[in-house]
Protein backbone atom coordinates (compact mmCIF):
# COMPACT_ATOMS: atom_id res chain seq x y z
CA UNK A 1 0.00 0.00 0.00
CA UNK A 2 2.70 2.89 0.41
CA UNK A 3 4.55 1.62 -2.50
CA UNK A 4 1.04 2.34 -4.05
CA UNK A 5 0.96 5.76 -2.45
CA UNK A 6 4.41 6.87 -3.16
CA UNK A 7 3.74 5.91 -6.87
CA UNK A 8 2.50 9.02 -9.32
CA UNK A 9 -0.77 9.02 -10.75
CA UNK A 10 -0.78 7.19 -14.21
CA UNK A 11 0.10 9.69 -16.81
CA UNK A 12 -2.69 10.58 -19.33
CA UNK A 13 -1.40 11.92 -22.37
CA UNK A 14 -2.51 16.01 -22.98
CA UNK A 15 -1.60 17.63 -25.65
CA UNK A 16 1.86 18.24 -26.17
CA UNK A 17 3.92 21.56 -25.48
CA UNK A 18 2.42 24.54 -24.26
CA UNK A 19 0.34 26.02 -26.66
CA UNK A 20 -2.60 24.82 -25.34
CA UNK A 21 -2.02 26.50 -22.27
CA UNK A 22 -1.97 29.98 -23.53
CA UNK A 23 -4.63 29.25 -25.69
CA UNK A 24 -7.02 28.28 -22.44
CA UNK A 25 -5.28 31.82 -21.16
CA UNK A 26 -6.09 33.59 -24.50
CA UNK A 27 -10.16 32.06 -23.62
CA UNK A 28 -10.41 32.99 -20.05
CA UNK A 29 -9.02 36.80 -20.23
CA UNK A 30 -11.23 37.33 -23.42
CA UNK A 31 -14.20 35.92 -21.78
CA UNK A 32 -13.67 38.42 -18.66
CA UNK A 33 -12.94 41.13 -20.62
CA UNK A 34 -16.07 40.73 -22.30
CA UNK A 35 -18.28 40.70 -19.10
CA UNK A 36 -16.20 43.74 -17.70
CA UNK A 37 -17.12 45.32 -20.89
CA UNK A 38 -20.68 43.96 -20.54
CA UNK A 39 -20.71 45.49 -17.24
CA UNK A 40 -19.16 48.60 -17.79
CA UNK A 41 -21.52 49.50 -20.80
CA UNK A 42 -24.67 47.67 -19.81
CA UNK A 43 -26.41 47.70 -22.80
CA UNK A 44 -29.75 48.84 -22.70
CA UNK A 45 -31.12 46.24 -24.84
CA UNK A 46 -29.82 43.13 -22.52
CA UNK A 47 -31.47 44.87 -19.54
CA UNK A 48 -34.65 43.29 -20.32
CA UNK A 49 -36.30 40.90 -18.54
CA UNK A 50 -35.59 36.99 -18.81
CA UNK A 51 -35.90 34.18 -17.05
CA UNK A 52 -36.80 35.43 -13.84
CA UNK A 53 -33.52 38.02 -14.46
CA UNK A 54 -32.25 40.16 -17.07
CA UNK A 55 -30.77 39.11 -20.25
CA UNK A 56 -27.34 40.11 -18.96
CA UNK A 57 -27.51 38.43 -15.83
CA UNK A 58 -27.74 35.42 -17.94
CA UNK A 59 -24.99 36.47 -20.52
CA UNK A 60 -23.10 36.90 -17.17
CA UNK A 61 -23.67 33.12 -16.08
CA UNK A 62 -23.14 31.62 -19.03
CA UNK A 63 -19.73 32.65 -19.63
CA UNK A 64 -18.72 32.14 -15.52
CA UNK A 65 -19.83 28.58 -16.59
CA UNK A 66 -17.73 28.31 -19.79
CA UNK A 67 -14.63 29.49 -17.86
CA UNK A 68 -15.19 27.41 -14.82
CA UNK A 69 -15.21 24.23 -17.67
CA UNK A 70 -12.19 25.28 -19.20
CA UNK A 71 -10.09 25.48 -15.62
CA UNK A 72 -11.75 22.73 -14.08
CA UNK A 73 -11.02 20.55 -17.28
CA UNK A 74 -8.00 21.87 -18.79
CA UNK A 75 -5.91 23.50 -16.29
CA UNK A 76 -7.25 20.98 -13.53
CA UNK A 77 -7.15 18.22 -16.18
CA UNK A 78 -9.97 16.63 -15.32
CA UNK A 79 -11.15 16.13 -18.67
CA UNK A 80 -8.05 14.05 -19.63
CA UNK A 81 -8.56 11.66 -16.21
CA UNK A 82 -10.70 8.46 -16.58
CA UNK A 83 -14.30 9.14 -17.05
CA UNK A 84 -15.43 7.50 -13.75
CA UNK A 85 -13.37 9.65 -11.67
CA UNK A 86 -14.42 12.95 -13.50
CA UNK A 87 -18.45 11.89 -13.07
CA UNK A 88 -17.33 10.73 -9.19
CA UNK A 89 -16.12 14.64 -8.71
CA UNK A 90 -18.63 16.84 -10.80
CA UNK A 91 -22.22 14.60 -10.36
CA UNK A 92 -22.50 15.94 -7.05
CA UNK A 93 -21.69 19.47 -7.72
CA UNK A 94 -23.80 19.64 -10.70
CA UNK A 95 -26.74 17.93 -8.79
CA UNK A 96 -26.44 19.79 -5.71
CA UNK A 97 -25.42 23.12 -6.18
CA UNK A 98 -27.93 24.17 -8.71
CA UNK A 99 -30.80 22.31 -6.07
CA UNK A 100 -29.20 24.53 -3.54
CA UNK A 101 -29.55 27.60 -5.71
CA UNK A 102 -33.08 27.03 -6.79
CA UNK A 103 -34.23 26.45 -3.17
CA UNK A 104 -32.76 29.89 -1.43
CA UNK A 105 -33.56 31.85 -4.09
CA UNK A 106 -36.82 30.73 -3.99
CA UNK A 107 -36.94 30.79 -0.30
CA UNK A 108 -35.45 34.78 -0.47
CA UNK A 109 -38.11 35.70 -3.40
CA UNK A 110 -41.11 34.27 -0.37
CA UNK A 111 -39.54 36.53 2.04
CA UNK A 112 -39.23 39.31 0.03
CA UNK A 113 -42.96 39.21 -0.85
CA UNK A 114 -44.13 38.40 2.61
CA UNK A 115 -41.95 41.26 3.58
CA UNK A 116 -43.87 43.99 1.29
CA UNK A 117 -47.53 42.90 1.97
CA UNK B 1 3.12 7.52 -16.17
CA UNK B 2 5.59 4.62 -16.64
CA UNK B 3 5.06 3.74 -13.30
CA UNK B 4 0.93 3.46 -13.50
CA UNK B 5 1.81 0.91 -16.40
CA UNK B 6 3.84 -1.25 -14.65
CA UNK B 7 1.38 -1.47 -11.89
CA UNK B 8 -1.48 -2.72 -13.84
CA UNK B 9 0.88 -5.24 -15.52
CA UNK B 10 2.35 -7.03 -12.14
CA UNK B 11 -1.35 -7.07 -10.11
CA UNK B 12 -1.90 -10.58 -10.98
CA UNK B 13 -5.30 -10.39 -9.01
CA UNK B 14 -8.15 -7.10 -8.68
CA UNK B 15 -8.28 -7.21 -5.55
CA UNK B 16 -4.56 -7.87 -4.54
CA UNK B 17 -4.07 -4.24 -3.79
CA UNK B 18 -1.42 -2.05 -5.69
CA UNK B 19 -3.81 -0.75 -7.79
CA UNK B 20 -5.15 2.62 -8.41
CA UNK B 21 -8.98 2.19 -8.54
CA UNK B 22 -9.07 5.24 -10.48
CA UNK B 23 -5.78 6.07 -12.10
CA UNK B 24 -5.17 8.91 -9.68
CA UNK B 25 -2.72 8.46 -6.87
CA UNK B 26 -4.02 8.28 -3.45
CA UNK B 27 -2.98 12.14 -2.68
CA UNK B 28 -4.46 13.30 -5.94
CA UNK B 29 -7.72 11.76 -5.45
CA UNK B 30 -8.09 13.13 -1.42
CA UNK B 31 -7.04 16.57 -2.56
CA UNK B 32 -10.27 16.02 -5.61
CA UNK B 33 -12.14 15.01 -2.92
CA UNK B 34 -11.66 18.17 -0.64
CA UNK B 35 -12.08 20.62 -3.14
CA UNK B 36 -15.36 19.02 -4.11
CA UNK B 37 -16.26 19.25 -0.06
CA UNK B 38 -14.89 22.77 0.00
CA UNK B 39 -16.91 24.20 -3.47
CA UNK B 40 -20.03 23.03 -1.58
CA UNK B 41 -18.86 25.43 0.98
CA UNK B 42 -18.41 28.31 -0.92
CA UNK B 43 -21.67 27.20 -3.06
CA UNK B 44 -23.58 27.81 0.69
CA UNK B 45 -22.00 31.12 1.48
CA UNK B 46 -22.79 32.72 -1.99
CA UNK B 47 -26.37 30.85 -2.05
CA UNK B 48 -26.88 32.07 1.31
CA UNK B 49 -25.98 35.37 0.23
CA UNK B 50 -28.42 34.89 -3.15
CA UNK B 51 -31.26 34.32 -0.56
CA UNK B 52 -30.70 37.86 1.63
CA UNK B 53 -30.37 39.50 -1.70
CA UNK B 54 -33.79 38.87 -3.54
CA UNK B 55 -35.32 39.21 0.28
CA UNK B 56 -33.62 42.74 0.66
CA UNK B 57 -33.92 43.39 -3.25
CA UNK B 58 -34.63 47.28 -2.44
CA UNK B 59 -31.92 47.89 -0.21
CA UNK B 60 -29.41 45.84 -1.55
CA UNK B 61 -26.47 47.91 -2.76
CA UNK B 62 -25.70 47.51 -6.85
CA UNK B 63 -22.02 46.04 -6.53
CA UNK B 64 -20.16 48.45 -9.44
CA UNK B 65 -21.56 51.50 -6.96
CA UNK B 66 -19.78 50.20 -4.49
CA UNK B 67 -16.58 49.63 -5.93
CA UNK B 68 -15.69 51.95 -8.10
CA UNK B 69 -12.06 53.35 -7.30
CA UNK B 70 -8.61 52.35 -8.97
CA UNK B 71 -5.33 52.98 -7.22
CA UNK B 72 -3.58 56.41 -8.34
CA UNK B 73 -6.75 57.01 -10.23
CA UNK B 74 -9.33 60.32 -9.62
CA UNK B 75 -12.73 59.79 -10.24
CA UNK B 76 -14.67 56.47 -10.55
CA UNK B 77 -13.79 53.67 -12.08
CA UNK B 78 -16.49 50.79 -11.77
CA UNK B 79 -15.34 47.36 -11.78
CA UNK B 80 -11.69 47.91 -13.23
CA UNK B 81 -9.87 46.80 -10.28
CA UNK B 82 -11.70 43.75 -9.67
CA UNK B 83 -10.89 43.20 -13.43
CA UNK B 84 -7.17 43.54 -12.45
CA UNK B 85 -7.54 41.24 -9.38
CA UNK B 86 -8.87 38.61 -12.23
CA UNK B 87 -6.71 39.20 -14.73
CA UNK B 88 -3.72 38.40 -11.76
CA UNK B 89 -5.65 35.45 -10.54
CA UNK B 90 -6.34 33.79 -14.04
CA UNK B 91 -2.24 34.95 -14.94
CA UNK B 92 -0.96 32.85 -11.90
CA UNK B 93 -3.10 30.00 -12.48
CA UNK B 94 -1.29 29.81 -16.60
CA UNK B 95 2.20 30.25 -14.85
CA UNK B 96 0.92 26.95 -12.10
CA UNK B 97 -0.11 24.98 -15.43
CA UNK B 98 3.16 25.72 -17.15
CA UNK B 99 4.91 24.53 -13.43
CA UNK B 100 2.82 21.33 -13.74
CA UNK B 101 3.59 20.63 -17.34
CA UNK B 102 7.61 21.51 -16.82
CA UNK B 103 7.21 18.90 -13.31
CA UNK B 104 5.81 16.26 -16.06
CA UNK B 105 9.06 16.54 -18.88
CA UNK B 106 11.05 16.74 -15.30
CA UNK B 107 12.61 20.22 -16.13
CA UNK B 108 13.68 21.26 -12.91
CA UNK B 109 14.16 25.03 -13.73
CA UNK B 110 11.19 25.09 -15.51
CA UNK B 111 8.99 24.61 -12.16
CA UNK B 112 11.39 27.13 -10.06
CA UNK B 113 10.66 29.66 -12.78
CA UNK B 114 7.13 28.83 -12.34
CA UNK B 115 6.13 28.21 -9.40
CA UNK B 116 8.30 31.00 -8.19
CA UNK B 117 6.07 33.51 -10.98
CA UNK B 118 2.83 31.80 -9.28
CA UNK B 119 3.67 32.63 -5.50
CA UNK B 120 4.60 36.58 -6.93
CA UNK B 121 0.77 36.46 -8.31
CA UNK B 122 -0.28 35.06 -5.24
CA UNK B 123 1.02 37.84 -3.46
CA UNK B 124 0.04 40.64 -5.51
CA UNK B 125 -3.65 39.06 -5.79
CA UNK B 126 -3.32 39.35 -1.50
CA UNK B 127 -2.03 42.72 -1.83
CA UNK B 128 -5.28 44.13 -4.26
CA UNK B 129 -7.59 42.15 -1.87
CA UNK B 130 -5.86 44.18 1.28
CA UNK B 131 -6.52 47.83 -0.97
CA UNK B 132 -9.67 46.82 -1.53
CA UNK B 133 -10.90 45.80 1.74
CA UNK B 134 -9.02 49.09 3.04
CA UNK B 135 -11.56 51.20 0.66
CA UNK B 136 -14.22 49.55 1.78
CA UNK B 137 -13.71 50.12 5.68
CA UNK B 138 -12.88 53.75 5.22
CA UNK B 139 -16.02 54.08 2.78
CA UNK B 140 -16.17 56.67 0.17
CA UNK B 141 -19.06 59.43 0.09
CA UNK B 142 -20.69 58.43 3.32
CA UNK B 143 -24.77 58.22 4.03
CA UNK B 144 -27.24 59.10 6.88
CA UNK B 145 -28.84 55.82 8.92
CA UNK B 146 -32.53 56.73 9.28
CA UNK B 147 -34.27 55.21 11.95
CA UNK B 148 -35.41 52.62 10.96
CA UNK B 149 -32.15 51.68 9.58
CA UNK B 150 -32.65 52.45 5.65
CA UNK B 151 -29.61 54.12 4.34
CA UNK B 152 -30.07 57.40 2.40
CA UNK B 153 -27.98 59.83 0.60
CA UNK B 154 -27.26 63.67 0.47
CA UNK B 155 -28.29 65.35 -2.52
CA UNK B 156 -29.29 68.58 -3.90
CA UNK B 157 -33.21 69.30 -4.17
CA UNK B 158 -34.19 68.82 -7.84
CA UNK B 159 -31.46 67.59 -9.03
CA UNK B 160 -31.90 65.60 -12.28
CA UNK B 161 -28.92 63.21 -12.38
CA UNK B 162 -29.46 62.81 -8.26
CA UNK B 163 -25.87 62.70 -7.74
CA UNK B 164 -24.77 61.98 -3.89
CA UNK B 165 -23.20 64.61 -2.10
CA UNK B 166 -20.07 63.46 -0.02
CA UNK B 167 -20.73 64.50 3.32
CA UNK B 168 -17.82 66.14 2.93
CA UNK B 169 -18.60 68.18 1.14
CA UNK B 170 -21.96 68.91 3.10
CA UNK B 171 -20.24 70.33 5.59
CA UNK B 172 -17.05 71.92 4.20
CA UNK B 173 -18.82 72.87 1.04
CA UNK B 174 -15.46 72.06 -0.98
CA UNK B 175 -15.42 68.67 -3.30
CA UNK B 176 -14.07 65.58 -1.22
CA UNK B 177 -10.29 65.56 -2.01
CA UNK B 178 -8.91 61.97 -3.50
CA UNK B 179 -8.13 59.87 -0.92
CA UNK B 180 -9.35 61.96 1.67
CA UNK B 181 -10.60 59.70 5.15
CA UNK B 182 -11.40 62.46 7.63
CA UNK B 183 -14.25 62.00 9.88
CA UNK B 184 -17.50 63.23 10.01
CA UNK B 185 -19.35 64.27 13.44
CA UNK B 186 -22.94 64.10 13.37
CA UNK B 187 -22.88 67.29 14.89
CA UNK B 188 -22.33 69.09 12.34
CA UNK B 189 -23.31 67.19 9.56
CA UNK B 190 -26.66 68.39 11.14
CA UNK B 191 -25.56 71.34 11.25
CA UNK B 192 -24.67 71.87 7.72
CA UNK B 193 -27.85 70.19 6.67
CA UNK B 194 -29.70 72.51 8.75
CA UNK B 195 -28.35 75.59 7.03
CA UNK B 196 -28.34 74.47 3.33
CA UNK B 197 -31.65 74.54 2.38
CA UNK B 198 -30.80 73.69 -1.50
CA UNK B 199 -30.05 69.46 -0.23
CA UNK B 200 -32.15 66.85 0.81
CA UNK B 201 -32.06 63.13 0.72
CA UNK B 202 -32.01 60.56 -1.38
CA UNK B 203 -33.26 56.95 -1.28
CA UNK B 204 -30.78 54.09 -2.82
CA UNK B 205 -32.17 51.44 -5.12
CA UNK B 206 -33.16 51.52 -9.10
CA UNK B 207 -36.17 54.36 -8.25
CA UNK B 208 -33.72 56.83 -6.88
CA UNK B 209 -36.73 58.62 -4.71
CA UNK B 210 -35.71 62.01 -3.22
CA UNK B 211 -37.77 63.16 0.04
CA UNK B 212 -39.33 66.74 0.06
CA UNK B 213 -36.90 69.16 2.27
CA UNK B 214 -39.30 69.09 5.01
CA UNK B 215 -39.31 65.14 5.39
CA UNK B 216 -35.77 65.45 5.19
CA UNK B 217 -34.67 68.19 7.78
CA UNK B 218 -37.12 65.93 10.21
CA UNK B 219 -35.51 62.83 9.13
CA UNK B 220 -32.07 64.22 9.54
CA UNK B 221 -32.35 65.11 13.41
CA UNK B 222 -33.42 61.62 14.56
CA UNK B 223 -30.68 59.68 12.23
CA UNK B 224 -26.72 58.73 12.30
CA UNK B 225 -24.04 59.38 10.36
CA UNK B 226 -22.47 56.49 8.63
CA UNK B 227 -18.89 56.49 7.00
CA UNK B 228 -17.30 53.12 5.32
CA UNK B 229 -18.72 49.87 6.41
CA UNK B 230 -17.99 47.24 9.08
CA UNK B 231 -20.10 44.26 10.45
CA UNK B 232 -22.63 46.13 12.04
CA UNK B 233 -22.85 49.29 9.45
CA UNK B 234 -22.44 49.90 5.90
CA UNK B 235 -23.10 52.99 4.36
CA UNK B 236 -23.74 51.55 0.59
CA UNK B 237 -27.08 49.67 2.07
CA UNK B 238 -28.34 46.80 3.05
CA UNK B 239 -25.84 45.70 6.01
CA UNK B 240 -25.96 42.28 5.16
CA UNK B 241 -24.11 43.30 1.79
CA UNK B 242 -21.27 44.23 3.82
CA UNK B 243 -21.35 40.77 5.88
CA UNK B 244 -21.45 38.90 3.29
CA UNK B 245 -18.16 40.52 1.03
CA UNK B 246 -16.05 40.34 4.39
CA UNK B 247 -17.43 36.87 4.57
CA UNK B 248 -17.17 35.53 1.29
CA UNK B 249 -14.04 37.59 -0.21
CA UNK B 250 -12.40 36.99 3.58
CA UNK B 251 -12.83 33.06 2.93
CA UNK B 252 -11.24 33.42 -0.52
CA UNK B 253 -8.81 35.40 0.32
CA UNK B 254 -8.02 32.56 3.37
CA UNK B 255 -7.57 30.10 0.80
CA UNK B 256 -5.55 32.22 -1.51
CA UNK B 257 -3.13 32.90 1.32
CA UNK B 258 -3.19 29.58 2.64
CA UNK B 259 -2.81 28.43 -0.97
CA UNK B 260 0.37 31.04 -1.20
CA UNK B 261 2.16 28.85 2.01
CA UNK B 262 1.35 25.55 -0.01
CA UNK B 263 3.41 26.88 -2.84
CA UNK B 264 6.01 27.72 -0.60
CA UNK B 265 6.20 24.65 0.87
CA UNK B 266 6.41 23.21 -2.24
CA UNK B 267 9.04 26.02 -3.82
CA UNK B 268 11.33 25.18 -1.43
CA UNK B 269 11.05 21.64 -1.44
CA UNK B 270 11.66 21.68 -5.28
CA UNK B 271 14.88 24.08 -4.60
CA UNK B 272 16.19 21.43 -2.04
CA UNK B 273 15.56 18.86 -4.84
CA UNK B 274 13.24 16.44 -3.31
CA UNK B 275 11.07 15.65 -6.26
CA UNK B 276 14.11 15.53 -8.51
CA UNK B 277 15.25 12.54 -6.08
CA UNK B 278 11.67 11.17 -5.97
CA UNK B 279 11.75 10.69 -9.93
CA UNK B 280 8.60 12.90 -10.09
CA UNK B 281 6.71 16.45 -9.53
CA UNK B 282 3.16 15.34 -8.05
CA UNK B 283 3.66 17.25 -5.04
CA UNK B 284 3.46 20.33 -7.65
CA UNK B 285 0.07 18.97 -9.64
CA UNK B 286 -1.31 18.17 -6.16
CA UNK B 287 -0.73 21.67 -4.89
CA UNK B 288 -1.39 23.36 -8.49
CA UNK B 289 -5.06 21.74 -8.23
CA UNK B 290 -5.73 23.73 -5.35
CA UNK B 291 -4.52 26.98 -6.99
CA UNK B 292 -6.56 26.42 -9.89
CA UNK B 293 -9.22 25.95 -7.28
CA UNK B 294 -9.14 28.68 -5.52
CA UNK B 295 -8.83 30.92 -8.84
CA UNK B 296 -12.25 28.98 -9.81
CA UNK B 297 -13.95 30.11 -6.60
CA UNK B 298 -13.00 33.86 -7.73
CA UNK B 299 -14.00 33.34 -11.01
CA UNK B 300 -17.56 32.93 -9.41
CA UNK B 301 -17.43 35.55 -6.63
CA UNK B 302 -16.19 37.78 -9.09
CA UNK B 303 -19.61 37.37 -11.16
CA UNK B 304 -22.38 37.05 -8.22
CA UNK B 305 -20.33 40.18 -5.98
CA UNK B 306 -19.25 42.37 -8.44
CA UNK B 307 -21.24 41.80 -11.95
CA UNK B 308 -24.97 40.37 -11.51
Amino acid sequence: MSENNSNPSEHHEGPEGTAWIWKVFWILLAVTALEVALGIIKPEILLNSFLGTTILNVIFIVLTLGKAYYIVAEFMHLGHERKNFMWTITLPIVILIPYLTFILLSEGAAMNALMNQ
Amino acid sequence: MANGAVLEENTSTLWGGGRQPFGVSYGKMMMWFFLLSDALTFSGFLTAMGLYRFKYEDTWPVAENVFTHFPMLEGEQPLLFVALMTFILILSSVTMVLAVNAGHKNNHKGVVLWMGLTIVGGFMFLGSQAWEWGHFINGDKGAIQLKDNTIVYVTKVGDEDKKIISLYELVTNREKPHGDHSEISQADAIVAFGLQTQYTLLYPGKAKTTMTREEAVAAFGTSKVIQGANLRENEYGNVLFADFFFFVTGFHGTHVFSGVLLNIIVFINVLMGTYKKRGHYEMVEKVGLYWHFVDLVWVFVFTFFYLV
